[in-house]
């Protein structure tokens, strides 16, 4: 066999060419995405109009033209000013705390930690929680159980004595002095850590093979999916003393955790059991001829894979609910909202703005919270997405 | 050799608790018990509070005078006017928020659906923006935002916005212009009505021709023009005469065309701006779920783009919008409830606030408003149901 120099043979690569204008550059890229065709110009025009007209306006109104410190409202009452976050930081305190009473000795110091010890029940409830919370809800920190025990069982308990007070030398405080984002948070914590129990007990029930046991929950489910939560705290507020013995007077702002945890536990039942119904059959088989009795078959295996499918649905209906508490300010309880709304009559502070000033910090509060949660679900799903991927 | 022992082994009987059916019956049979103690429980500390209360039970109340104002009402109310009365106010007041509010959080929940998919990077950018901020803050702070922190610091009476002359905002709310029809009217209505008729027999005898030939009728622009002409026709024979009652400042405050409450407008605009968000998420949903598969095929088909639209596209993303759709639906009127916040005089705020309080039947009061929206949603659901089944995937 005789070699031979074939000439019409490359030896060697061609270098890389790069790649043609028309697909390459910003000139493409905005032509691709902005002007593609006479409609897209028009829209993009309208909508840098849009930001050109909007964002100024914006960044005059919350940073240019506001007021971020004064003694009292003179300053916000000036032509043309835009927010007054002096307001939001000279009530503060309410905001965060309600009528909570300052302990006696800090309120009479001075300077900022002075203030901060002068809500020290509450600063440590939020403090012990922040403690928790982020390890719990960070995937590779040790503990997980320890942890889990901690926060759901003992830091209740914590919070209600620190809180209520009336033992441990604490001084008491009713439930009616609780307010501001204390109480928010209160409230959507423990419609988080009971409805879910609750509402995976009702779609398990509505999925029986018992038939009083379906009926009774699906019956339970759809009258609380039915009517709208403010009928709920007000039956809870108006109702629920009716129900009881007479002499047992119930707590205003337990009887609208009662009514919260119902009603999100209907809806919760409903996401969980879109997880169960997801599932195929032959996992409840493979745990039936494992010999695993029915509770032993939904904790091992059915509940961990049917939780995990409907994690968004969870999420979701957490931030509704923490969305929802909210509502309870219509019922004259002072959470976060009605701390922000009562403080808009104020009168040292009675300027244009002061009201937007005030809803603007609420709503942001709001977001930050709802906005976290809803990225963290999106977080875990990518994480627990485990035997889907291709 | 083996020996294989034949002798057979009675099974041991055991104890029937472990019959899985018995075991059902018994539980069952607890559970009901528990539950029936429990509500025995309620209603006998109930009837002992009522009791001890003295306070009358019945619904005999719908019947009596009610005494208090209702600032808006679509129906003629008076303080002489009855409970029952008054409890349809606040239904028709509901149902009112709730129309306005499908219909205009449909136009533009859609409409940020389809620019949240859109190439245009700004229009994209925008409408997450959009959806991420109103989505997360709840609504009560909005509509309490817009009624107290907008509606409420809008100028006064006399220094209200007018835009084209007929529309007026102001401290007191919004005024529009009203149509006003006389008699002759009454044969555009006519005509519009048979237009509407003539356009059905028109769609199903275009269809019929297509199945059979394969010609084409231009039926949208014929229906377009029919709808058209042939009110406009009748209008002109009958001589009817069209006036426009616009609204016009008169002493304090204006007079004259629609004048909608600054509470309506609050709801309306919290609602709207709230649900929308929501429905943009189905809508982008609905749309992405249909994949581009399904294009391909039938740009295979040769049909035509807006062929393509209406008979692959838009039914199997249909397929996948209207069940979360119609539960938007309901949350919205469900929502609508919050009105008592801001003093719309909705069904909650006139029935469950003033009409319980002022009565103290508590428990008819509550129930009736309970069994209102229980029937909404199953009626909501029922329809849902329906179209499920009607669209429902026919597999092989």
């Amino acid at each position: 066999m005789n070699t031979q120099d074939l000439a019409y043979v490359r030896t060697k690569f061609e270098p890389a060419r790069p790649a043609p204008m028309s697909n390459l550059g910003l000139v493409v890229w905005l032509r691709r995405h902005l002007f593609a065709t006479v409609g897209d110009t028009v829209l993009t025009l309208l909508g840098i109009a849009f930001l050109v007209w909007a964002l100024p306006n914006l960044y005059n109104f919350l940073i240019g033209d506001a007021v971020f410190a004064a003694e009292n409202g003179d300053a916000c009452r000036a032509a043309n000013v835009g927010a007054c976050w002096a307001y939001v930081w000279a009530r503060l305190d309410f905001f965060l705390y309600g009528f909570f009473p300052a302990d006696p000795y800090w309120k009479e110091q001075a300077g900022l930690f002075a203030e901060f010890m002068a809500q020290w029940r509450v600063n440590l409830v939020f403090f012990i929680g922040l403690a928790l919370v982020v390890p719990l809800l960070w995937p590779s920190a040790p503990f997980k159980v320890v942890n889990a025990a901690l926060f759901f069982i003992v830091y209740p308990v914590v919070v209600f004595y620190l809180l209520a007070g009336g033992a441990f030398g604490l001084e008491k405080v009713p439930t009616e002095k609780w307010g501001g984002l204390t109480i928010t948070l209160i409230i959507g914590l423990v419609g988080i850590v009971t409805s879910l129990p609750l509402g995976i007990l009702l779609a398990l029930g509505r999925q029986s093979r018992l038939p009083a046991i379906k009926y009774l929950s699906t019956g339970f489910i759809e009258l609380w999916r039915a009517v709208p939560l403010i009928t709920v705290l007000f039956m809870a507020s108006v109702m629920l003393p009716l129900f009881m013995p007479s002499g047992v007077t119930i707590d205003k702002l337990l009887s609208a955790l009662v009514g919260i945890a119902l009603f999100n536990s209907a809806y919760m039942a409903e996401v969980v059991r879109g997880g169960l119904q997801a599932l195929p059959r032959g996992q409840y088989e493979a745990a039936s001829s494992l010999g695993l009795n029915y509770w032993k078959s939904m904790f091992f295996i059915i509940l961990p894979q049917a939780l995990k499918h409907v994690i968004p649905g969870i999420v979701n209906t957490f931030i509704a609910l923490f969305k929802d508490t909210s509502l309870v300010s219509i019922i004259g309880i002072f959470d976060l909202l009605k701390t922000v709304q009562s403080s808009t009559a104020d009168l040292d502070w009675t300027a244009p703005t002061q009201a937007i000033t005030g809803y603007i910090f609420a709503a942001a509060v709001f977001w930050i919270f709802c906005f976290s949660m809803s990225r963290y679900s999106i977080f875990m799903e990518n994480r627990l997405h485990t035997g889907h991927k291709r | 050799m083996a020996v294989q022992d034949t002798s057979r082994h009675e099974p041991q009987r055991s104890s029937f608790l472990n019959d899985p059916v018995v075991r059902g019956r018994l539980y069952q049979l607890l559970t009901v018990v528990i539950v029936a103690a429990f509500v025995w429980f309620i209603a006998d500390n109930t009837a002992a509070n009522l009791a001890r209360q003295n306070k009358t039970t019945g619904f005999d109340f719908f019947w009596f005078t009610s005494g208090f104002d209702i600032q808006f009402s679509l129906i003629p109310y008076s303080r002489a006017s009855t409970y029952g009365t008054a409890f349809l106010v606040g239904i028709l007041n509901t149902m009112l928020v709730a129309v306005i509010g499908v219909f205009f959080a449909s136009l533009l929940g859609f409409m940020v659906g389809i620019a949240r998919l859109s190439n245009n990077f700004i229009i994209s950018r925008l409408a997450l923006i959009y959806v991420e901020t109103l989505r997360n803050v709840p609504l009560l702070l909005q509509l309490v935002f817009w009624y107290f922190a907008v509606l409420k610091s809008m100028p006064g009476v006399r220094q209200s916005f007018i835009f084209l002359d007929g529309v007026v905002l102001n401290q007191r709310g919004l005024y529009l212009p009203k149509v006003v029809t006389d008699a002759q009217f009454a044969w555009v209505w006519g005509a519009l009505a048979l237009s509407i008729v003539a356009i059905v027999v028109l769609q199903r005898w275009a269809h019929k021709r297509l199945e059979a030939t394969g010609q084409r009728f231009p039926v949208f622009w014929t229906a377009l023009g029919v709808l058209v002409v042939l009110p406009l026709v009748a209008g002109l024979i009958s001589g009817t005469h069209l006036s426009v009652d616009l609204p016009v400042l008169k002493g304090f405050n204006y007079a004259g065309g629609i004048g909608l409450p600054p509470e309506l407008v609050a709801l309306c605009l919290g609602l709207i701006f709230y649900t929308a968000t929501f429905i943009s998420e189905i809508v982008r949903a609905g749309i992405q779920s249909v994949s581009y598969g399904q294009t391909e095929a039938a740009q295979a088909l040769g049909l035509r783009d807006g062929d393509r639209l209406r008979l692959v596209i838009i039914p199997q993303a249909m397929r996948v919008i209207i069940p979360p759709l119609a539960s938007q639906y309901l949350n919205l009127t469900k929502n609508s409830s919050l009105a008592i916040a801001i003093g719309y005089p909705d069904l909650v705020s006139v029935f469950m606030n003033t009409t319980l309080n002022q009565t103290g039947r508590a428990i008819e009061v509550v129930f009736i408003t309970m069994l209102v929206y229980l029937t909404l949603s199953l009626a909501t659901s029922s329809f849902m149901n329906w179209y499920n089944r009607r669209i429902a995937l026919v597999e092989r």
